[in-house]
């Protein structure tokens, strides 16, 4: 699959890279739906990765497709969960168990790398020592700058806060310590004149 | 020098007003005819007698009410003040450094008694007289940042330094410029400015956090920044812009001149002693174009600044839609007389307004 390009942006916008092995040591894969595939090439590029990992694995809407996939690598462990929420006490779990040393790998969409890379701070693994890439979907995790609610999911610029209701523009602006890119009224000025809603990166 | 506080609004009927002395002394933040980004630090060593620059945290004639402000905006959201679990001990330092500047630069004011750690703090006109053991926080109403935050004018970030970066890990931000503390806490300096146009390509980010970094105790820093706010409200917040955003449509060439208000920031800059934070405290002077006007030089320079700004900023500090109602009433104040150099009033040499 293709991987997609974002385009160059401001700087508090997360840019992704190539999971990369790196030495024998253990590795926590974190990945949903299509981060499937970047957990595949990285262990295959590493021959050691899948006997050290304990693979966190979310299909979300892609179902049993990679799932086959990831068995076959004969990691250390292998988790298929229903749901971030679902999967969220393991990775807590996991990383109060971790020592010097883990490589945390995060794959798939920006908004379920986002909310893993909470849980690796907070177990203390600074942001600069965790590996990204992204692939699947495009859509955002957004926070609205009024109500502060999440809206997960967001494929449309603008959009509609699932909590306030407010119109809602899609800015490059992130925040990791939300997760969240950041949602701001559209029609402040002159209400009612909420342009059309457009695919991101249409 | 004694100072009559204003009983005065700065939302709903927005009765804020400008004495004779603050027009005076209001920091006019441009030297010169035209405007673009540049790192303009100076030293925070005083100033001028009266000026805002005088004191290390200006008090003036609008405390109390601003102080009135920011607790009704701290009432409706408190996520307006917001600390990291690491930054207590910079919230400390910074309660010290202003209790010592404002005990000793407005002792009618203020008064701080301090026995070892015992300290006793009295603040006048605002009705306080608080005793407290320092760095023991369940002796104070608030965490010791927010407790001082509520007491002085000016929003606070309070930035910690690692990793050759500064960090925006605590604050009291109720007076900002559309910038959201809940959402940027915890980001860089690099990352904080982000949406900021222009000025990363010019490098001033960069400049800018290589001097900062190096500020040290004793060594306070100033600089100024500015935008155009519609009405003198304080909270121009993200969080409330599906409030206030309406407020920008209500100028009319008629009540222009008292509803457009010009929004000057001075920022310093002091290196904190026990944590090796940074403290930026952002003072918002709010001053409306009729007053402006008053002064001849500002108002010719005003207007050229603010017809010759780029497009880009005009848009970013969010007054591109009324730019030309803008210029439409500045225009009248510009009689094309040269204006002399620097920010100050000059009310004496400056030529009075021509016939335009």
């Amino acid at each position: 699959m293709s991987k997609f390009q974002f385009p160059e942006s401001i700087k508090s916008r997360p840019v992704y890279g190539t999971l990369e092995p790196r030495g024998d040591v253990a590795y926590l894969l974190v990945a949903d739906a299509e981060g499937a595939e970047a957990i595949y090439d990285l262990a295959t590029a590493g021959a050691h990765v899948a006997r050290n990992a304990h693979i966190i694995y979310l299909p979300n809407e892609t179902g049993d497709k990679y799932t086959g996939m990831l068995q076959a690598l004969n990691p250390a462990q292998l988790y298929i969960g229903p749901s971030y929420e679902a999967a969220l006490s393991r990775i807590q779990r996991v990383l109060s168990n971790a020592r010097m040393g883990l490589q945390v790998c995060l794959s798939g969409t920006e908004g379920l790398m986002g909310k893993a890379l909470i849980e690796v701070s907070a177990a203390g693994i600074p942001h600069s020592a965790v590996q990204f890439e992204h692939s699947g979907s495009v859509a955002r995790r957004m926070q609205c700058v009024h109500c502060k609610g999440i809206t997960e999911n967001v494929s449309t610029d603008p959009f509609v806060c699932s909590h306030c209701g407010l119109n809602l523009f899609v800015r490059d602006h992130y925040s990791r310590r939300l997760a969240a890119f950041q949602g701001v009224c559209i029609d402040a000025e002159d209400p009612g004149n909420v342009p059309d809603p457009v695919e991101l990166y249409s | 020098m004694s100072i009559q506080f204003n009983k005065e609004t700065f939302r709903d009927d927005y009765s804020f007003h400008n004495s004779e002395r603050a027009i005076k002394r209001f920091p006019f933040p441009f030297h010169e005819d035209s405007y673009m980004y540049a790192v303009n630090m100076e030293q925070h060593q005083g100033g001028p007698k009266d000026s805002v620059y005088e004191m290390r945290f200006d008090v003036d004639e609008h405390y109390v009410a601003e102080m009135q402000d920011r607790a009704q905006v701290l009432a409706d959201d408190p996520l307006r003040c917001q600390s990291l679990p690491h930054m207590t001990l910079a919230g400390w330092d910074l309660l010290e450094l202003i209790m010592v500047s404002k005990s000793e630069d407005y002792p009618e004011f203020f008064e701080l008694q301090r026995d070892g750690l015992y300290w006793r703090w009295i603040n006048k006109p605002l009705g306080i007289d608080d005793s407290f053991t320092f760095l023991d926080e369940s002796t104070l109403p608030y965490g010791p940042m927010e407790y001082i935050c509520r007491q002085t004018q000016g929003d606070f970030c309070v930035l910690d330094q690692r990793d050759e970066m500064l960090w925006m890990d605590a604050g009291m931000v109720t007076t900002q410029a559309d910038w959201s503390l809940d959402f940027d806490i915890g980001m860089n300096f690099f990352e904080w400015h982000a949406p900021v146009p222009l000025a990363h390509e010019m490098g001033i980010f960069k400049r800018a956090l290589k001097f900062l970094l190096n500020i040290q105790q004793g060594t306070p820093a100033r600089r100024l920044n500015w935008t155009m706010t519609v009405n003198p409200l304080l909270d121009t917040s993200p969080e409330n812009y599906h409030k206030w955003g309406i407020q920008k449509t209500s100028l009319t060439p008629e009540n222009i001149g008292g509803k457009q208000f010009l929004r000057v920031e001075l920022q310093t800059f002091f290196r904190l002693p026990r944590s090796n934070a940074l403290v930026f405290p952002i003072r918002c002077y709010l001053i409306a174009f009729e007053d402006i006007v008053s002064v001849p030089k500002w108002g010719r320079r005003l207007h050229r600044v603010i017809r010759d700004l780029p497009v880009e900023l005009a848009t970013y500090k969010g007054f591109i839609d009324n730019r030309p109602m803008m210029l439409d009433y500045l225009s009248e104040y510009d009689d094309g007389l040269p204006t002399s150099p620097g920010v100050w009033p000059e009310l004496d040499t400056e030529p009075s307004l021509q016939a335009v």
